[in-house]
This record gives C-alpha cells, structure tokens and sequence, in this order.
C-alpha cells in the first residue's frame, strides 16, 4: 500500500481496531478476552423517555453548526468593566419598577428573601417608610416585576435592582454588548439576601453616596479593567468565581487602589471605601456575573442550537433558556440547597435556590471550575477529590473547553463550557452548581452555603420544546 | 415463604446482564423466584404477575424482587446478588478525582477509539451511533428495532465522512482478526464476507473453517441494507474496503433477496471490483448456506468436503408424524424451513416462510413447527437462547411429554460471547427427553469452529454422547430431520456436498 492510496475505510481493515462499547457487557468480556483496547461507556437511557426528541434534535442538521457557533461565541467574550452607571440611567427603570433574580414572578408567589429584598428595594427608594407598608404595596400588586435577565442584567440572590441603583457596566468587546451588575453589599443581612433593617438601607445609601462615585472615578482612570484577565488568574489561585471570589476581590482591589488615591477622593470616604471592598471577599462576584452574561448573550437566538445560555432562580423556580428557544424559560422546582449553615442557622431555616449567580456555570466556571477550588469542597462536607470529579462530570454535558479559563491541576485543560440540553437529558448529569443560601423568612439574610441541583424537568421541557421546532 | 422487594434508584445495568444474574439468584436452592429488572413497564407487568405489590420506579431503576423459602436463603440470594452485580461492571478501577466514567459515546472516544460497538436498546441507538460518526469512528449497530429512518440517516452521514456502519441488528462482525458480538474463532484468511445475517455470516464462516480456508473480515450490514429506502449504503462500502483490502481474495456477499435497483446497482458495483464475488441470496429458492460455502471454495480453487456429521449412537428410524425445529439463529431457522417445506409442505412459525404459516396457537400446536426462539415473544425476561439454554431445556422437556412422534431439530451456535457450554445444559435434556420416548429423535445442527472457545469437538461428542445426531451443516441437519419424518420424500437429494 502506497502512502497515495488511502484505503476506502482508512486503516479500519488493517490494524486491530480500538473499540468503544455501549450496551451490553457481554461483549466487553469477549473482547477484552482476544486482547483488544476496550473503552466501556457506562450508558443508561435517557431520562424521561426523551428518545424521539434527543433522536430528532441530533439529526436537525442546524444543531451541529449551531452549537459550534455558540461555543466559539461564548469562549471568545472579552468582558472589560467599562464603567459605572445606575439602573434609571442605564435601563431606563422608573419609580415601581423592578428587576429580579431568576425567571418571572409575581409577588404572590415570591419567597420570603425575595419578598424581603423587594421591601428593602421599596424602602430605598422612598416608596414606603415601614416594610409593613411596602409589604401592603407588594400584596396589591402594584410592583412591576422583570426578570433582571431580560434586560442584560445579572443580579446574585434574590437580584432585586430598583431606579436608583449603582450597577457595573461590562463590556464584551468581541460582540460589542453590555451587560450590568449592582455593586455586591458584602455577606450576612444584605438586601440580597431578604434583608431590610435599618443597617441594611445605611448599607445601600452609603453605597449610592460614596462608593458609587469611587468606583466611577478608579474605573475613569483605568480607561477599563479587562475581567477575563482577572478571572483567568484568580482560576490559578484557588478560585472557582462563584462561592470563592476572593483572589479575585484581591486582584481588583491591587487594580483600583491606584486610581482611587489619585481621584481626590476625601481621605475618610476613600479608607471606607478601600476597606469595604477589600473586606469584601466577594466583591468580584458583581462583576464575575455580568462578565458571564456578557460572554453568553451574542450565544442566544441560534436556530437550532441545544446550548443554555441563562440558567436562574428566584427562590421558588429554577428556570432555564436555551439558545434555539428564544427568550421561552423552562422552570422545575427550586431545591433546598445542601451546605453548611452559619451560626445557629440549619437546613429548615434555608430558602430554596435563588440568583442569577448560576451565569457563571453556565459560562463555563462557578461550579463547573471545582477542581479550580478544593479549599470550598468543605461546604459539602467533601473530599479534596471531590472537587476535581465535579469539574470532570461536567464535560459529559458541555459542547467543549473553554481556552482561556484553565485549571492546573488538570493540567490547565479547560473549564467545560457550553452545557447542552440534550447532554443532561442523555446522560442524567445535573450541572454542579455551588450558592450561597438564603433564610426563607423576609429580613433574615444568608445562612449558609453550599450545593444545588436544578430540576431535571426544566432540561426535559427543554428538549421537547426543541425537538417539537427540530427540522 | 419470605418477599424481598427493593428499587435502585439510577442503578442501570442492561438487560442482558440482569437476566443473567436473575438466572444466577433464581437457580440458588430455596429461591422460587427472582426478578432483577429495569423497571420498565414489561418488567413491572412480570412484578405484578409474581404477585409484589406495585412500586413507583422508572426504567432508570432497579427492581430486586425475591422470593425466597426462608430468612437464610434470602441472606444467601441477596449475596449471591450483589456478587453478580459486581462481576458485571466493567471499567476499572477509579483513581483520585477522575471523574465519573464516559456516559455516552462522545466522552468514552475523547481517549481515542476507531471502532464503536452500540448494543444499546434500538431507539437510543442512534444517538450513540450519530457520536461515533461525529467523532470519526466507524460504527457496528448490534442492536435490532432500530427505526428505518435512523438507519438511512446513520449510513448517509458515514457515507459523507468516509465511515461504515454495520448494522443495525448486525449480530457478527470480524475486523481485523478482532470478533465482534457473536463470532466465531477461525482461521484468518482469504474470504471477505459482507453480510445481511448474523447466524447466516456465522454458518459460512464455519464450514469454510472446517475446510480449511479462512477468513479475513466479517462485515455485517443490517437485513436492510439492500431495501430501496436503505440503498445498499453499507454495502457498497463494505465492498469496496473488502476490495482494497490485501488479505481479501475473493469476497462473499451474504444477502436476503435485495430491492430490484438496488440489487442491480450493487452488482454493478460488485462487477467493477478487482477481488471475485460470489453472491449468496438467502431465501427458500436459493442455494443454501453450505451450497454457497462450497461455491466460495470454488473461486478459490480449493476444494470442499461435505461438511462432518457424526450420525446417533442408537439411530431411530422413524418415520415420526412431525418436526419441531427449536433455534436459536433465525436464519438457520429459515434455510432449515425452506429445506423442510419442499418435502413436507407447510411448516408454521413464529418467523414464517408464507404468512398463511403463522404459528399462532402456541409452541404445543400440532403439524410441522420451526420457532426462531430467539425472537422478542420468547425472549422477554429470560436471555437469548444463544446465550442461555433454559427456554430450550424446558422446551425439549415439553416437547417429550406431548403425544405423538417427533423429530426435534436444534441449533447450537458457539462462539465468541455465546454461552460457555452449551451442551453441559441440553445434552442432559436431550438424554432424558429420548430416555422418557422411543418415537423421538434428535438432530443437532451445530454452528462452531474448531477454535471457539466452548470446545466444538468436545461439545459435539457430548450432544452425540446424549443421543443426538449432530451435523456441522444446517442444511445437512434439516435433511436429515426431514428424512426421519418423510423417508426418501426428496429431501436428501438435493445439496452442496459438492
């Protein structure tokens, strides 16, 4: 045989095969038994009886293409925090309009933490002046309700925004679209997390009055701050950027500082300012998000395509979307985290999941970016060895690697990227997703943190949505 | 009397290998019965026919369910269990975080591979074998009810990508000397097969073993491959691999009548081939296997021998009022109809020849019978009688204890992944069922060659040993069944012992 004449099967005929298996054992045994190189898939069936749909979406001859596109569009983001703005001015948000974590809501149906940071939101605003009074509001239906998602905005928690909110703007400069962020309140009873008392709002309206400000003068100076710079680093140094910001608070905090003691700011505002965000381990958070949200927007509206591109809960429903469905969001029941508690604190305390901070798994860290940081497997009461397991399980339901967000320890391959509903539906495997936890009564704050589910069904009515449009 | 009944939640093992391990637990003394299952609907059905109550489980889920006759037997059965469960699980040892193993053919090519074997159940199949194709690997789709449409679209995709599927429900491969599913250990040689047949493929291969000549590759390429929505995709590949292959120096095509076009294209194809092909069509018109066996040793040059018998130790004469095929291959169910039909007339089936022979009123009917025992109706909850023998043992006990005079016909297929010893298991049955009945015979049609690992001679000598005529050639064995039945009715006369 000529090196020319390539044989019809290639080497198929001339060389004992490599084999894959799936299905039977049986076979396993007699092949291994002649010697030969056996990789054994540990198949089960889908779930749910999605045969037919995952059948018809793997042949619609748009879904390959398309979800090469929104791999590449995803992992070619280049976030920069651009700027500092507030949600009036950059939305376009007026009096009784607000933004929130997850899929839609209604008051009615609200949990406690996203009832209480609706009535912190109120009470900042003016709106109210006790929070039985904007509770009243609530009740009678008198708040507008969005999705932070359907207007370019994350927001961790419950991720309530109101008009008069500071919000980071970042910049993907690859596709040239925004995304926005509020500036993260620091851990314990926070608006995020439900709570409304009277240190809450101090909180809020120092922010608005000095740091919003501060932060608008350093990134001035800055010109920008490129984020995936940031995040690429932190990833080697412990963080997975979603329950573990702190490298990346650390590295912001070395970016800002210059800047902010040349702005001129007053000598007291800028210690508080430097000491909020520097006591803040997890300030990055804020701007981790909206660099997530930024990467995965230019991802949406692909026919075909079987990637998600927000995964978000509100405290009472996880919902999805996918890029071949539209803005259409599928919802299964949010879960009862499983972590630890602070203080006092244990599981019938505990909200179910709420945040749009799930972003960052869906871009390919957070959760998905475990094996990046063994230091929190503890949340779960796990094994260093955990970690790196969580990471690996992942690939089975991403379309690829990312190539800038590296791991070391598995020898900087990169973070899986791209979760494909069809993935999840086949093999069963959930995405890993770590959260902060939320008490279920309005004004308690956080109480722990730890490990989630999403619900299966939200990924079954996924693949059925685009199996029924599958060409 | 104690009931174990427990759900697994998400504790997957293919059906196979739980019908295996039902086996294993249920043959423990004092176990009356075992059903360890997917909870499938079927499965729950055969729950509730055991007499457990319902449970809300999934086809995710295991179902254990034991009847057992006391505490210490259940101990023993749940052991038993859990040892055959472990013994089934592939794949190694895990080390520190590596990660769960491969979930789907995608992730387990992500290490390489060039060939992909899915025994999946038919309708995940295409999946899997759409990750194969994606991923640059050739593919053989052992699993049946695989819908058309999946088929169509699998073979135009690895023909745009310069693969090969074989399959769907392609029983047998051999690629590169390595067996595939249910093959035989010959010789390597000349002979390059392209097959529609699993048991058919097996057969050839056997005899020509016998004969001395080898073969090179096996490839089988589903029983629809030559239908016109199919269009012969595969075998028109397979053909021209074989063709460029050096090993190969004649190639055998192994098909079921084929569409007109089709069949006309691919004879074109086959006429513009350097390498001679011999077209074997299987059908009740046709030559049969060992006729093409000795047709293939021809365009070789070679010469061909009937194939071995080894006649009964206490031959009976008959004539018996009826034959009552029980097999396991269902082509050499058919081939061994086709022979029977032109002495006896109509032989009813659950695989008929004429659809006016329909077997409908079970295996105790009376007249002529053959069964594919292999077929799903007699394979629900209990394995594959290539794989396991107990339908047939309880068979060719029933068989015994029915009135009239019989010629009984089986088929013992060896080979790669076929059961261990298969006579270890019939030729008891077979002893007591001619020790029980004088007006009974037993023919034995067994498909094996000298290197498979069940020992053919040895397997022969103990069927012989039991009563029973055992002959390498099926259509030599139906001849002879047929001949006990209708002496000197024509059947004999006819044949490839060329």
């Amino acid at each position: 045989v000529t090196a020319s004449a390539t044989p019809p099967l290639g080497a198929l005929l001339l060389q004992q095969p490599r084999l894959v298996t799936a299905g039977v054992e049986l076979f396993d045994a007699s092949l291994r038994d002649q010697g030969v190189e056996v990789t054994t898939v540990d198949w089960r069936p889908p779930v749910d009886d999605t045969a037919d749909e995952l059948a018809r979406i793997l042949a619609d001859p748009r879904t390959a293409d398309a979800n090469a596109t929104a791999l590449e569009r995803i992992t070619a983001a280049e976030p920069h925090w651009a700027g500092v703005t507030t949600a009036a001015d950059a939305l376009g948000l007026g009096r009784g309009q607000f933004l929130h974590a997850g899929p839609p809501i209604t008051w009615t149906r609200a949990s406690g933490p996203m009832r209480g940071a609706l009535i912190a939101a109120m009470l900042l605003e003016g709106m109210a002046d006790t929070p039985e009074q904007a509770a009243a509001i609530g009740e009678a239906g008198e708040l507008e309700l969005s999705p932070c998602h359907e207007h370019g905005t994350v927001g961790p928690m419950a991720g309530v925004v109101s008009p008069s909110m500071p919000m980071f703007v970042v910049e993907n400069r690859a596709f040239d679209n925004r995304a926005y962020c509020t500036f993260n309140e620091g851990l314990g009873k926070v608006l995020r997390y439900g709570a409304f008392g009277p240190e809450v709002l101090d909180r809020l309206r120092w922010m608005q009055r000095v740091l919003q400000p501060a932060m608008a003068a350093a990134v001035e100076r800055l010109g920008s701050l490129d984020l995936r710079a940031i995040i690429v680093q932190a990833l080697q140094m412990g963080d997975e950027l979603h329950n573990r910001n702190r490298a990346a608070s650390s590295l912001f905090v070395r970016e800002v500082v210059p800047p902010l003691l040349e702005a001129g700011i007053d000598p007291g505002d800028l210690a508080d300012v430097v000491r909020f965000v520097n006591g803040n381990e997890h300030f990055f958070l804020n701007l981790g998000m909206p660099a997530a949200k930024s990467a995965l927007d230019p991802a949406r509206d692909l026919p075909g395509s079987s990637v998600v591109v927000a995964m978000a809960r509100n405290g009472t429903d996880f919902g999805i979307q996918v890029s071949g469905t539209g803005d259409r969001w599928f919802t299964g029941p949010a879960q009862v985290p499983d972590g630890l508690f602070l203080g006092d604190y244990g599981p019938e305390d505990a909200n179910p999941d709420i945040g749009d901070s799930t972003i960052t798994e869906t871009a390919g860290f957070g959760g998905f970016a475990m094996a990046a940081a063994p230091a929190i497997v503890r949340f779960v009461g796990g094994e260093a060895s955990d970690a790196l397991d969580a990471t690996r399980s992942m690939y089975a339901i991403t379309l690829g690697e990312h190539p800038h967000l590296q791991i070391p320890i598995l020898g900087f391959r990169g973070t899986p990227v791209g979760i494909d509903v069809t993935r999840v539906v086949r093999t069963g495997v959930l995405p890993f997703v770590n959260t902060g936890i939320a008490g279920k009564e309005p004004g308690t704050g956080q109480v722990g943190a730890g490990l989630v589910s999403p619900p299966m069904e939200a990924f079954v009515e996924a693949v059925r949505a685009l199996a029924a449009g599958a060409g | 009397m104690v009931d174990h009944l427990d759900v697994r939640r998400g504790a997957y093992h293919d059906s196979v290998s739980l019908m295996q391990v039902s086996r294993r637990v249920g043959d423990l003394d004092g176990v009356t019965s075992a059903l360890i299952a997917m909870a499938t609907e079927l499965n729950l059905d055969l729950l509730a026919g055991m007499g457990f109550a319902a449970v809300d489980a999934g086809p995710n889920d295991l179902l254990v369910a034991i009847r057992a006759a006391d505490e210490d037997v259940l101990a023993a059965a749940l052991s038993e269990l859990e040892a055959a469960l472990a013994a089934g699980r592939g794949g190694g040892e895990r080390g520190f975080g590596d990660g769960p193993p491969p979930r789907t053919v995608r992730d387990a090519l992500t290490d390489g591979g060039d060939l992909v074997l899915v025994s999946v159940p038919g309708q995940h199949a295409f999946v899997e074998a759409l990750d194969a194709l994606r991923a640059g690997a050739h593919v053989m789709i052992f699993s049946d009810n695989v819908p058309l449409a999946h088929e169509v679209a699998l073979k135009r995709e690895a023909a745009e990508r310069g693969l090969l599927v074989l399959g769907p429900d392609a029983g047998t491969a051999m690629v590169a000397g390595v067996g595939l599913g249910f093959a035989n250990v010959v010789q390597p040689g000349p002979v390059g097969i392209v097959a529609a047949s699993g048991t058919g493929a097996q057969q050839l291969t056997c005899l020509l073993d016998d004969a001395g000549i080898g073969t090179s590759h096996v490839l089988g390429v589903g029983g629809r491959d030559l239908t016109a929505e199919v269009g012969g995709a595969s075998t028109r590949q397979a053909l021209r691999a074989l063709d460029g292959d050096p090993a190969t120096e004649v190639i055998v095509l192994l098909s079921k009548p084929p569409d007109p076009t089709v069949g006309h294209e691919v004879r074109a194809l086959a006429s513009q081939l350097l390498t001679p092909v011999v077209v074997a069509l299987l059908g009740q018109e046709e030559p049969d296997l060992t006729e093409a066996a000795a047709e293939v040793a021809r365009a070789l040059g070679r010469g061909f021998d009937a194939p071995r018998s080894w006649p009964a130790p206490r031959p009976r004469t008959g004539p018996f009022d009826e034959l009552r095929g029980l097999f396991a291959g269902g082509t050499l169910c058919k081939e061994a109809m086709a022979i029977a039909a032109g002495a006896l007339g109509p032989i009813a089936s659950n695989v008929p020849l004429d659809p006016g022979w329909t077997l409908d009123d079970g295996l105790d009917t009376a007249g002529h019978v053959c069964v594919d025992l292999g077929e799903d109706e007699y394979t629900r909850g209990r394995p594959h009688p290539m794989i396991d023998q107990s339908t047939r043992v309880d068979r060719i006990a029933a068989e015994a204890a029915r009135p009239g005079s019989r010629v009984l016909l089986l088929d013992v297929v060896l080979g790669l992944a076929a059961h261990p010893d298969p006579a270890s298991e019939l030729a008891p049955a077979i002893a007591d069922a001619l020790a029980a009945r004088d007006d009974l015979a037993v023919v034995v049609s067994l498909c094996g060659a000298a290197g498979d690992p069940q020992g053919r001679d040895q397997q022969a000598a103990a069927l012989v040993e039991a009563g029973a005529a055992v002959h390498l050639s099926n259509a030599a064995a139906a001849r002879s069944a047929v001949d006990l039945v209708a002496p000197g009715g024509g059947a004999t006369t006819t044949g490839g012992a060329a």
